[in-house]
């Protein structure tokens, strides 16, 4: 196996720990640290693939991951946490250690599933691809189990960063179109949920997404004493 | 080449000028015009491709052809007639204290922009674009649907965001997927990406990988078909948005979603021998039907209601274009067609009903034939023609799907009968009321738009009972290539 090769499988495993380490974090801050830690690695890893099989293109998504996964993004999310002042998230909805086992299961569904394309691939980084899907898998885990926001659109970043590594690991990326579509997406969502989180905060004084689990289809309440029917029928009041 | 051109850039620019102007009072005649020209765009279009048939464009990337032409008129056609249902509805919103002023500039540029979204999806050639624009589309409407900033709204625009978002990850992936198979084919680069290319060479594209890629396809564009059980949103952001939302959600964002699903499993059928993609759309749409039909009886919200009947609907397609063949398949995309136009005139008599009676809980809602005899019958005629009554278009094609399916999927029948029996039940038994009956209702500030209704409902009228030979010919070809 070439140092590359080796370079590329290390950086991989480090991709998995930070996803791991994502997954049994508490704290908000550390959780963006974490994820500009994981884009970091990206762009390394990137970079590697990009040095060793000569693929000038690539150099270009290092420099689009740096910027918006490395920078930009973390930026944003620090502003946001320091404006809304959220520091701490004390309650998942299942336990660390429990998480991290289901964690393990994801992650050997995502060998398996991997290994049917991974053997048809002729890049050199077709090991990686289990890791790439397992990362995917651990952010929607996190997606899941977490109950507020922030940490919420952490993991749907930290899915895209996977999807990423899939796209390099797989094909040596993807058409350059494609990847700056995906990376204009990425930062429109990102500042869209911005102006969004405020408008929660304004609303509920929180970012706990208990708050918005009001929606039935209100079946069960008698008429008239749904939250929906004091919300509108205000409305012939005014009139 | 330059119709498509100015059908991509209206929506654009008129996104650009409504971004400064938006708040001002004429700025819902400038999200009119902007909606007319893209609308002319989208007919010159059309006649460009009468005249001169199928055609690629600006080195590859774009294209028109039979089964996205017809979707591109129909997209610009309710993206205009909603435009202009919304012009007097938001201003009454406005009057009623449910927004600002200033949110209507959002408003109005989001609306540019999504409909830009839309258009680009169905013209692109490249699979890459047209995940880009897809997730555009979401990002667009997410602020929409919060536009109120009610509690709901913003749960409700929370969902959506976090469910869509999610499922157009998995639909990312299948992305990559399909670019790793093509790419053994067709070589690195941007071309392995581009549909045209793909479907040449789609026999030879590696089976295993293509099966994979098209679950998660499946999974992260059927999230925004609404397919059960990635249906979750759907009610929610139809019942709290602003009603012209609900309207463009239902009859275009729907439609253009399961026209990516479609478009991949063009490709998927070339690869695959067996019938693979086929039974699982066949699966979703079945479960979408059956499971949105006995939903639709416990809804209170009559926003919520027709929102699971578009679930309904959107099964339907799915399992028609599932069973596949020319029969299936032309009937899926009349249906199609039909949907679109009907759902968004019945959001459109539905978001004036809740408005002259200040409530979307369809128990309060009486009486709307004496408040308002033109919303009343709006209603009620739009409620028969979703429900597959004779003379409307969307009797031909759930006839056409039915007995399809019987021929030879006979199994699936009963279940599409007693789904199709369940929705005619719950929903005619909640509008009857609706319409007829006694009310306390008054007079609204600001005469109601009910004209695009009964457009819609002529052009679904007459779709029912005649189809114009091109309209035909167009889908009789897009049938064939679906296959």
């Amino acid at each position: 196996m070439t140092i590359g090769a080796q370079l590329i499988n290390l950086f991989a495993a480090i991709l998995l720990l930070l996803a791991f380490a994502m997954l049994s974090q508490r704290r908000v801050v550390s959780l963006i640290d974490l994820f500009a830690a994981q884009g970091l690695v990206l762009a390394l890893s990137t970079a590697v693939v990009a040095y060793t099989t000569s693929q000038p293109h690539l150099y270009q998504s290092v420099a689009l991951t740096l910027l918006l996964k490395v920078f930009l993004l973390p930026w944003l999310l620090y502003r946001m946490v320091r404006r809304l002042d959220v520091r701490w998230e004390f309650e998942g909805l299942v336990n660390i250690p429990t998480t991290m086992l289901i964690g393990i299961v994801l992650v050997v569904f995502a060998f398996n599933l991997a290994l049917p394309i991974s053997e048809i691939a002729s890049t050199v980084t077709r090991s990686t691809l289990g890791i790439a899907i397992a990362s995917v898998m651990l952010s929607f885990l996190m997606m899941i189990v977490r109950r507020k926001a922030i940490p919420q659109v952490i993991g749907f970043l930290a899915m895209e960063n996977g999807l990423f590594f899939a796209a390099t690991s797989a094909t040596y990326g993807m058409p350059m179109v494609v990847e700056l579509g995906i990376a204009l997406d990425v930062l429109v969502g990102m500042l869209i949920l911005g102006v969004f989180f405020f408008q929660i905060r304004e609303q509920f004084d929180s970012l706990d997404l208990k708050n918005l689990e009001q929606l039935r289809d209100e079946q069960m309440s008698p008429p008239g004493a749904s939250p929906k029917a004091e919300r509108v029928s205000p409305e012939p009041k005014q009139r | 080449m330059i119709a498509i051109l100015a059908v991509l850039a209206l929506p654009l620019l008129g996104a650009a000028v409504l971004a400064f102007v938006g708040e001002r009072p004429y700025a819902s005649r400038v999200n009119v015009a902007a909606s007319l020209a893209t609308f002319l765009a989208a007919a010159g279009l059309t006649i460009d491709v009468i005249a001169h048939g199928p055609q690629v464009a600006l080195g590859r990337q774009f294209l028109v052809d039979p089964f996205n032409v017809f979707l591109v008129a129909l997209t610009a056609f309710v993206a205009f007639t909603t435009s202009v249902f919304s012009r007097p509805y938001m201003l009454i919103e406005a009057e009623h204290g449910r927004l600002t002023v200033a949110r209507l500039r959002l408003y109005h540029g989001m609306y540019q922009l999504f409909t830009f979204t839309m258009l680009l999806a169905l013209l692109t050639n490249n699979v890459g674009v047209l995940w880009v624009a897809m997730e555009g589309a979401t990002l667009t409407t997410v602020l929409l649907v919060s536009l109120y900033r009610t509690p709901a709204s913003l749960e409700a625009a929370w969902k959506y965001f976090i469910l869509c978002g999610v499922g157009i990850a998995q639909a990312l992936f299948g992305t990559i997927l399909l670019y790793f198979a093509a790419e053994k084919v067709l070589g690195a680069g941007g071309n392995a990406l581009l549909w045209t290319e793909l479907d040449a060479v789609r026999a030879d594209l590696e089976p295993t990988v293509l099966a994979i890629a098209f679950v998660f396809l499946l999974v992260g564009y059927g999230t925004k078909v609404g397919l059960v059980p990635l249906h979750n949103w759907l009610p929610d952001a139809h019942a709290e948005g602003p009603t012209p939302v609900s309207a463009v959600l239902s009859g275009l964002l729907l439609n253009v979603a399961l026209y990516a699903v479609v478009r991949c499993k063009v490709l998927v059928d070339g690869a695959l021998p067996g019938a693979f993609a086929r039974n699982l759309m066949m699966g979703f749409g079945l479960v979408s039907v059956v499971v949105a039909a006995f939903l639709l009886l416990r809804q209170r919200d009559i926003k919520r209601l027709f929102a699971y009947s578009s679930i309904e609907h959107m099964g339907i397609i799915t399992f028609a274009f599932g069973l596949g063949g020319p029969v299936a398949n032309f009937a899926a995309l009349l249906h199609m067609t039909v949907h679109s136009l009907t759902k968004s005139a019945i959001f459109f008599a539905a978001g004036h009903a809740a408005q002259k009676t200040g409530t979307q809980i369809m128990h309060d809602i009486r009486g709307l034939v004496t408040i308002s005899p033109v919303v009343g019958w709006g209603l009620a005629l739009g409620a028969l023609a979703i429900l597959g009554m004779p003379p409307f278009g969307v009797f031909a094609s759930e006839f056409l799907i039915l007995t399809t399916a019987m021929r030879e999927q006979p199994w699936a029948t009963p279940f599409l009968l007693a789904a199709l029996g369940v929705a005619f039940a719950a929903i005619f038994s909640k509008v009857q009321p609706m319409v007829f009956g006694d009310t306390t209702a008054t007079r609204l500030p600001v005469r109601p738009a009910m004209l695009p209704v009964f457009v819609h409902l002529a052009l679904v009228l007459m779709l029912g009972l005649w189809i114009p030979p091109f309209l035909a010919q167009w889908y009789r070809s897009a049938a064939q290539l679906i296959g």
